[in-house]
């Protein structure tokens, strides 16, 4: 049914959005959990960096990440001190630009999950003796669940869907950094409409899909809890 | 003065105002610089007003097919142009190369490119950057080039390739790729090579990369579009257009 | 014997808290006061859920708090009953029970889950998940829930405040029941004077973050310089006993120092301990002993203070014989009989009510 690119370019894409996806849980719940917690006056600053990307040009955020993660840039000054060379033109170059790009996405509705639960159920569970980690996840984090579905869904198909980043730090090399939507983009600028088309239904129904279902499960999420 | 000649000199200026007309010009990005130079003794010398989109070629054939409102197009390629004729979307016989474009090898390291571009043969870098070949006339000429001296199987690993030839530039300066095929007008300023290190493709390592220009449909009867075609052959534009490595 | 010792001093924007108190070793002591009066703040510093800058604390011969150590909430063997329940909504009833009782250590367990479930009558609610009890059993539940750590100290938060007048009706004999089943010390929060009057063995009278009186309930309640009531429900608490049933107008007649009164006929038996409470406005004065009077319970007793308690009215406060109570007269009475502390009249009570 595809071409052989452009499933290539399918079965990279899903790859990137699951590890970009898994990645983002671990670190955005302990942000998300610092964020609905903390008093300090770092957390205007913090919550402003990490919103960034809702507002930011895909390319402004693609562009000082090709800088900084370049042989002359911070973060490639790291890397190579590290063996590992430079990031950009790499999958894991796509995974470190698609987990700050789609970082928003996934903080903000754990945040707002674990600020829902409020102090007074935490302090219920010191009480009954559970210490700070079995607080977290006896009771954060089973009531935070929906929270967790949100953020989940919406950093996949955020990465799925996302261009500007993986379009400027990828390199569009085949099998390793070209995935749909740069690829649509080539099929589209080379005048191959049929095969932009064929890429382009797939996005489509698939960001359809996984809406419908999310909003399908917080509906019904929502109907039980009342 | 007399009231008759006052009256003689404004209708010479409304006469002026009534012949200067607007241009809607959709430009390839690797003819900006040249462009806008052009345009600005166009603009003094004939008092027409000219507005210049910049982007890829590929992009405005699929904007101009679905009705975007442009006079003229500097395409970065000759097929482009071709098609739009063949298609009736532009004016019969208006079509021609004003700029023939020049490959160069480029790395913005100092010594890191040789004069002779014996630098591909060794191989001793990470990454070489190409305009994506599909889409952009230099990154087909940079394929052929590494066709015919041998190289393209043994170097195409280390490929990245930019959606244009902007974007292979950026990498290339970025210091992301140690080296790309780029167009020389991108490193060209005030008529020599501005920093790093280069090696000029010979032209006749890959076929000519001719950029065409074309009055589209929509520009059909427009005196200011008919007249800033004219005026990229005279010896001023041409001037401009090779001090910034292109051929005509 | 002192089971509590705390002394904290602690500053909030707004407001201040400066407390030294020792609570006994056994029974309820109701912190007492108006709201902002610091009652929830002192008891979640004795929790730990709060953390006094200068603070020092024992119970029971532990420190939990001193200047060098600050003992964790979830290591201190405490339960606690929030006014809001705060039961864990992903639970069912018998899960959240087991929430804290499978946190203690076998060893550690001295109260059986199954007398808990019983004392405050949950057996049936076990499988239900909390926001399918109504307000009375949440909070039944609650209280179950803290017992179940086996704490030595129980600390309940307003237990009752947020329930309607038959949700209170409901829980109330529960709390009665634990008060008598309960060997360890209770530290219970109320605005409520009722509550405390029904629960408490001792009462701390908090006002602005200071104590401003403690004692028994019913020392404390005769006093009308505390305003621990207001208007209509100022009244005096006394602990009587039953004496005697009259079968043939159904009456029941209870004694406690320097009285004797009639009510209507109790289920008590004779001999067992009741609270009665006499509210100051059902107390009218007489100098002298009438005849030809309705009124049943007369009871001789000594002015000994007499307060203003708005533009028309006073309180008079008077000693039975060892047992103080409360009467609110209008000022132009006072005139008129010429009331003066050491005067002696007659008390004549229009009603008694049994707590």
């Amino acid at each position: 049914m595809f071409s052989a690119a452009n499933l290539a370019a399918i079965v990279l894409t899903l790859k990137l959005a699951s590890v970009v996806t898994l990645l983002l849980l671990l670190i955005g719940t302990p942000i998300a959990w610092w964020l609905a917690n903390t008093r300090s006056w770092l957390k205007p600053p913090v919550e402003a960096v990490v919103a960034l990307p809702f507002v930011l040009p895909p390319s402004v955020l693609g562009f000082y990440l090709l800088v900084s993660m370049g042989p002359n840039g911070p973060v490639g000054h790291v890397t190579q001190a590290l063996g590992l060379g430079t990031l950009p033109f790499t999958f894991a170059g796509l995974v470190v630009g698609s987990v700050f790009y789609s970082l928003p996405f996934v903080v903000q509705p754990i945040q707002n999950a674990f600020a829902a639960i409020g102090p007074g159920l935490l302090e219920a569970a010191a009480t009954l003796r559970a210490r700070p980690w079995d607080r977290f996840a006896t009771v954060a984090l089973p009531l935070a669940r929906p929270g967790f579905v949100t953020a989940a869904v919406l950093g996949f198909a955020h990465t799925v869907g996302e261009f500007g980043v993986v379009l400027m730090v990828g390199g569009n090399i085949p099998g390793r950094t070209q995935v749909v939507s740069v690829q649509i983009y080539d099929h589209v600028e080379a005048l191959e409409y049929a095969q932009a088309h064929e890429l382009a239904i797939v996005l489509m129904a698939f960001s359809f899909a996984t809406l419908l279902l999310l909003y399908a499960v917080n509906r019904r999420v929502a109907a039980l809890g009342a | 003065m007399t009231r008759a000649m006052m009256l003689v000199l404004a209708m010479l200026a409304l006469s002026t105002c009534a012949r200067a007309a607007e241009v809607q010009a959709a430009v390839a990005a690797n003819f900006a610089a040249p462009m806008k130079a052009i345009v600005a003794e166009f603009e003094q010398a004939t008092g027409h007003k000219v507005h210049l989109s910049f982007g890829a070629s590929g992009r405005f054939y699929a904007q101009i097919r679905n009705g975007a409102p442009f006079h003229v197009l500097l395409s970065a390629d000759e097929d482009i142009p071709a098609r739009l004729e063949r298609e009736g979307l532009s004016v019969p016989a208006s079509r021609f190369t004003y700029a023939v474009g020049t490959l160069v090898l480029w790395s913005a390291r100092t010594d890191f490119v040789d004069a002779r571009g014996a630098v591909l043969s060794r191989g001793a870098f990470a990454h070489l950057a190409v305009a994506n070949p599909k889409l952009a006339p230099y990154g087909a000429a940079a394929m052929e080039t590494l066709d015919k001296l041998g190289f393209a199987a043994a170097l195409r690993s280390k490929l990245v390739f930019g959606e244009n030839i902007a974007q292979a530039h950026q990498f290339v300066a970025s210091g992301n790729a140690e080296l790309g095929f780029v167009a020389l007008s991108q490193v060209m300023k005030d008529g020599r090579i501005a920093g790093g290190s280069a090696w000029v493709v010979p032209a006749s390592m890959h076929s000519p990369i001719r950029q065409d220009a074309v009055i589209l449909a929509r520009g059909r009867g427009n005196a200011a579009a008919a007249a800033l075609l004219r005026f990229l052959h005279q010896a001023g534009a041409v001037a401009i257009i090779r001090s910034y490595g292109y051929r005509v | 014997m002192t089971a509590l010792v705390a002394r904290f001093r602690h500053c909030y924007p707004g407001f201040g808290l400066d407390v030294d108190v020792r609570l006994p070793a056994r029974g309820v002591t109701a912190l007492f006061g108006p709201s902002g009066s610091g009652k929830t703040t002192l008891l979640r510093l004795i929790a730990g859920l709060e953390k006094a800058a200068d603070g020092y604390l024992t119970v029971g011969g532990a420190v939990w708090q001193d200047a060098n150590h600050f003992v964790a909430t979830h290591v201190r063997p405490l339960g606690y009953v929030f006014q809001d329940a705060r039961l864990f909504p992903h639970l069912d009833v018998q899960r959240n029970l087991e929430y804290g009782l499978r946190r203690v250590p076998p060893a550690s367990r001295r109260v059986s889950l199954d007398g808990v479930i019983d004392l405050l009558g949950i057996g049936p609610l076990m499988h239900r998940k909390p926001d399918r009890l109504s307000g009375g059993e949440r909070q039944r539940v609650a209280i179950a829930r803290a017992l179940a750590v086996s704490p030595s100290l129980l600390l309940m938060d307003e237990p009752l405040a947020a329930l309607d007048q038959a949700r209170k009706q409901e829980v109330l004999p529960y709390l009665e029941r634990l008060h008598d089943a309960l060997e360890i010390p209770v530290v219970y929060v109320s605005h409520s004077i009722d509550e405390v009057a029904r629960l408490a063995d001792h009462l701390l009278v908090l006002d602005a973050g200071r104590v401003s009186a403690q004692g028994t309930p019913a020392e404390l309640m005769a006093r009308d310089d505390l305003h621990l009531a207001r208007g209509d429900e100022i009244g005096s608490l006394i602990e009587a006993t039953v004496a005697s049933h009259d079968d043939a107008y159904q009456l029941t007649d209870v004694v406690f120092p320097g009285g004797r009164v009639s009510l209507p006929r109790q289920a008590a038996a004779v001999g067992e301990r009741v609270r009665i409470r006499i509210m100051a406005r059902d107390v009218s004065l007489t100098l002298a002993a009438q005849t030809g009077t309705s009124i049943i319970n007369i009871l001789l007793a000594r002015v000994t203070r007499i307060a203003e308690a708005g533009p028309s009215q006073s309180l008079v406060a008077l000693d039975l014989g060892g047992t103080a109570i409360l009467a609110r007269v209008t000022r132009k009475s006072v005139d008129a009989l010429g009331l003066n502390p050491g005067l002696a009249v007659h008390a004549q009570i229009k009603g008694v009510a049994i707590l």
